[in-house]
């Protein structure tokens, strides 16, 4: 297939990038590794809309993040995914860490943050009741928020799709070369693709597909982080994201409420060699958890449902690297996006818009372009009224699959119709086997379902694709 | 929206929920069960193994058959079954006061409001899961309760792996080792934390040792290894409490079911306002067996874990004949209160009264030979029954008969304790 643009790696970067392209008249494709999109680093976010007051203007990821912030309620209103302006707070427990909230909250005004605010120990403790009462005081940016990170990937990819751009899941890029005017890109796998213009979205892999094109050399370093989900029954679920006073590289270990109504605790941050160490460690709950109930004391290990591990893709310089290149022809870097590259991405989609311009690729706005895609029904969300008239069009959505979050077999439907044919990619666009049972009574039927609206075989469904496969035989 | 109106109100077609159901419908009160799945039998239709029915019925059956034999009952019966019906609330409307609304969807009724003066939960439990155990490493596929995997070989007639551990010696991560085993499977291992096995000991002799599956005792399983599917795990001993790293040891599987513990599932009753005991994650009841709320009994797994169905049908025969009583307005008698004693984990219920006979049940903190159960009330003992063997995993079921009680009447305000000694 012949594209005007390949755009590698289906993370937030990429899926906001191709979003923004299917705006114009130009064919475009994403290409993924995994067997779904969002299944890499942007899986395993921690699902915060930052406030902007994190790091000087002087890095363009902050400039970025500014401006990414505040595309977020229009992005709601067009995509529907789970988000929510809860508010970011910095909670401070010890005098000298007074000092550091202000140099917060003076960068923060000279970001341009709106509405953010030096509380007292009485405001902070108004405001997030949850917290420690030891608490001497904090900041509070209303601005900052919490989104489902998945769900925000799926939503931009199927308006992308829904506007002309091509999805390739199973798409490991192996090989390119320039032939005449084109890129020519292979994948491990045999399948080939010509493009005119490649945007390096590779995230853990962008160094290796900078090699790849013959482009910059330079190093991704994984920077790990742990994160434990706690049941929704917590009476800890806090009203804002709360952040520790920063110390050196990263914000530090948080509790955030996440927009679903269940409780995160993390992350942490290890820089370690291997792009694929997702695992956790008993050392690091421990001390997630004893930080965290620093912080909120009612937050217990009882109600832990699960835990992950993801991967920042970061770069020495602690920066973006958004760049045409130097060395390979119409070639277009977006590397080292590690946080804030959720809140960001929607500015990083324009920034990359306009690098294409630079670039003399022709943009005409597409006359057609829809900026909605349709809505599934929530049931959980739903009144019993609201329910019932859903229930009576189509009877699927009655029957309750997923009894934790309760997900109905007509949402997973859905799902799969969207192409999320995994059991993980179902379980991100549903929520099923997300709760506390973590699927322990759904797995069954969500394999059925996925069986029976595919066509696939029982060894074809897996976990997330490759060899994670869950059913070997038939007895 | 569609709504029903019922005496009782039944949630749940398991084991527990078939047997309070007949118990209500049998006094002539209109009754329903609201049961998820497309048939009744709950957890027992996938217990595919004997063993079941030694004190209901007498002989050996398998979970079908127990089921089944309940199920007919109610086939017989006129109690109304609501199948492939999920309750998604349960509340208590301020317009019709002393009934109990319960908000069910289903593919088959639409979104339907079942109203009644009594509701029995009896929604069973969930098995606990690698997430509320911690094990920390990567996260593959090939990882499920071993109730899930029992499920999958007995009911849909899949293998999830070929080269199986398991986690946890509870029942029914024994019984899956022999059924695995059959199913052509090879068990390397059960690993289990405490320093005796959790499940009952009929389970250890006929589905470990005469398989030569190894059981490693104080043992646990410390990191889970494999990338797309799960290739081997680290188990360590456990030394006097602490993990013994040194002598830790891997072990190749494709997959590794977890069989530890159940946690009854009570996130309707919560959400209801019922108050549950976090000793046994289900609700407070008295003596009646009546949670919190009026009207609201609960029996089965819902309540606390059985390791025998026939108690669970035993317990919600009385949940069910205590509802009548409460429809006919004769549910009576003074509630006093249990205490757990010496060695005692819990006691379920915890309240008893003296116009009837009171059966409880308990577990044990410890493994003793020749034990004692001592029932006190202030010092005065009232009864003291022999066990020649207690385990925490095999719950004890005691009767109090109301004569017992009578050395006791005199007390102003009696409180009982129980001990094993």
């Amino acid at each position: 297939m012949k594209y005007d643009v390949a755009i590698i790696g289906a993370g937030v970067s990429g899926a906001a990038i191709a979003r923004k392209l299917s705006q114009y008249n130009l064919k475009t494709v994403l290409l993924e590794k995994e067997a779904d999109v969002s299944f890499g680093t942007s899986k395993a976010n921690s699902g915060i809309i930052h406030g902007g007051f994190h790091t000087s203007m002087k890095y363009l990821k902050s400039r970025l993040e500014i401006q990414g912030n505040l595309m977020f309620d229009a992005l709601q209103r067009e995509l529907g995914f789970p988000f929510r302006r809860c508010g970011v707070i910095v909670a401070a427990f010890r005098e000298e860490e007074l000092k550091h909230i202000q140099n917060l909250y003076r960068q923060g005004v000279d970001n341009g943050v709106i509405g953010i605010e030096i509380c007292s120990r009485e405001r902070i403790l108004d405001i997030e009741p949850k917290l420690n009462p030891d608490v001497i005081g904090g900041l509070h940016a209303p601005n900052g928020g919490i989104i489902e990170p998945y769900r925000f990937v799926f939503s931009l990819v199927e308006s992308a799709r829904k506007n002309g751009v091509d999805l390739i899941v199973n798409f490991k890029v192996d090989s390119a070369e320039r032939t005449g005017a084109k890129w020519k890109i292979s994948s491990d796998d045999g399948q080939s693709i010509e493009a005119e213009y490649v945007i390096n979205a590779a995230g853990l892999y962008a160094d290796r597909v900078s090699d790849i094109f013959k482009a910059e050399n330079f190093k991704i370093i994984p920077r790990k982080g742990e994160e434990y989900l706690l049941d929704r029954m917590s009476p800890a679920y806090p009203n804002k994201v709360i952040f520790p006073v920063p110390h050196g590289k990263t914000k530090g270990t948080l509790v955030i409420p996440t927009v679903e109504g269940t409780m995160m605790v993390g992350p942490t941050a290890d820089e370690i060699d291997d792009k694929e160490d997702l695992t956790t460690s008993r050392e690091h709950l421990d001390r997630i958890f004893d930080f965290s109930r620093r912080m909120v004391p009612s937050i217990s290990e009882r109600d832990i449902i699960t835990s992950f591990a993801g991967l920042r893709p970061a770069l020495a310089s602690g920066d973006f690297y958004i760049e045409v290149s130097e060395k390979a022809e119409n070639f277009i870097q977006v590397a080292g996006i590690q946080s804030p590259g959720l809140t960001a991405s929607p500015a990083i989609g324009e920034y990359v818009k306009n690098l294409l311009k630079k670039l003399d690729c022709l943009l005409v706005e597409k006359k057609d372009w829809d900026p909605h895609i349709d809505k599934v029904p929530r049931m959980r969300n739903l009144s019993h009224f609201e329910s019932e008239k859903i229930v009576e069009e189509n009877p699927q959505f009655g029957n309750i699959i997923c009894r934790c979050e309760k997900v109905s077999e007509g949402e997973i439907v859905e799902a799969i119709r969207r192409g999320h044919t995994t059991l993980d990619g179902v379980k991100f666009f549903t929520r099923t086997g997300m709760g506390r049972c973590q699927g322990g009574f759904c797995t069954y039927k969500t394999i059925k379902i996925i069986m029976r609206e595919t066509g696939l075989s029982y060894e074809q469904v897996t976990k997330r694709g490759k060899n994670s496969e869950i059913l070997m035989e038939r007895l | 929206m569609k709504e029903y109106l019922f005496d009782c109100a039944v949630i749940g077609g398991g084991a527990a929920g078939m047997a309070a159901a007949l118990e209500v419908e049998k006094a002539g009160f209109k009754t329903a069960i609201i049961e998820r799945e497309e048939c009744l039998g709950g957890i027992l239709l996938q217990c595919i193994h004997n063993g079941f029915g030694l004190h209901e019925f007498k002989e050996e059956l398998t979970g079908p058959e127990y089921a089944e034999r309940f199920a007919d009952k109610i086939d017989e019966s006129e109690v109304k079954v609501f199948l492939d019906s999920t309750v998604m609330e349960m509340d208590e409307p301020a317009d019709y006061p002393g009934q109990h609304e319960l908000y069910c969807y289903s593919s088959v009724y639409g979104v339907f409001v079942i109203r009644a003066r009594t509701v029995i939960l009896a929604m069973g439990c969930r098995e606990r899961n690698r997430g509320n155990i911690g094990i920390p490493g990567t996260r593959p596929s090939g990882i499920m309760t071993a109730g899930l995997a029992q499920r999958l070989v007995n009911i849909d007639g899949y293998v999830p792996g070929k080269d199986i551990v398991i986690i946890g010696s509870g029942d029914i991560g024994l019984i899956m080792a022999r059924r695995m085993t059959w199913a052509g499977c090879r068990v390397h291992a059960v690993i289990e934390i405490q320093p005796y096995p959790s499940g009952i000991t009929r389970n250890i002799v006929q589905c470990l040792e005469d398989f030569e599956i190894p059981l490693y005792l104080s043992h646990v399983v410390s990191e889970i290894r494999g990338k797309d599917r799960i290739e081997s795990i680290l188990v360590t001993p456990n030394k006097d409490g602490y993990p013994d790293e040194e002598n830790s040891f891997e072990l190749k599987c494709d997959t590794l079911l977890l069989s530890v513990g159940l946690v009854p599932e009570n996130e309707l009753s919560r959400k209801a306002g019922i108050d549950l005991n976090p000793q046994i994650n289900g609700p407070y009841v008295d003596s009646h067996l009546m949670t919190n709320k009026d009207g609201v009994f609960a029996c089965g797994n819902v309540l606390h874990v059985h390791d025998l169905v026939d108690y669970v049908s035993a317990e919600s025969r009385s949940a069910g004949s205590n509802a009548v009583k409460f429809l006919q307005s004769a549910l009576t008698g003074k509630q006093y209160s249990i205490k757990s004693g010496a060695n005692v984990r819990y006691i379920v219920p915890q309240k008893f009264n003296f116009s009837d006979d009171n059966r409880f049940y308990l577990r044990s903190m410890i493994v003793k030979n020749e034990a004692v159960v001592e029932i006190k009330a202030d010092g005065r003992t009232i009864k003291t029954i022999k066990h020649s063997h207690v385990q925490p995993s095999e719950m004890i079921s005691i009767k109090l008969k109301r004569a017992d009680l009578e050395k006791i009447s005199d007390l102003p305000d009696p409180r009982l304790e129980i001990s094993i000694i």
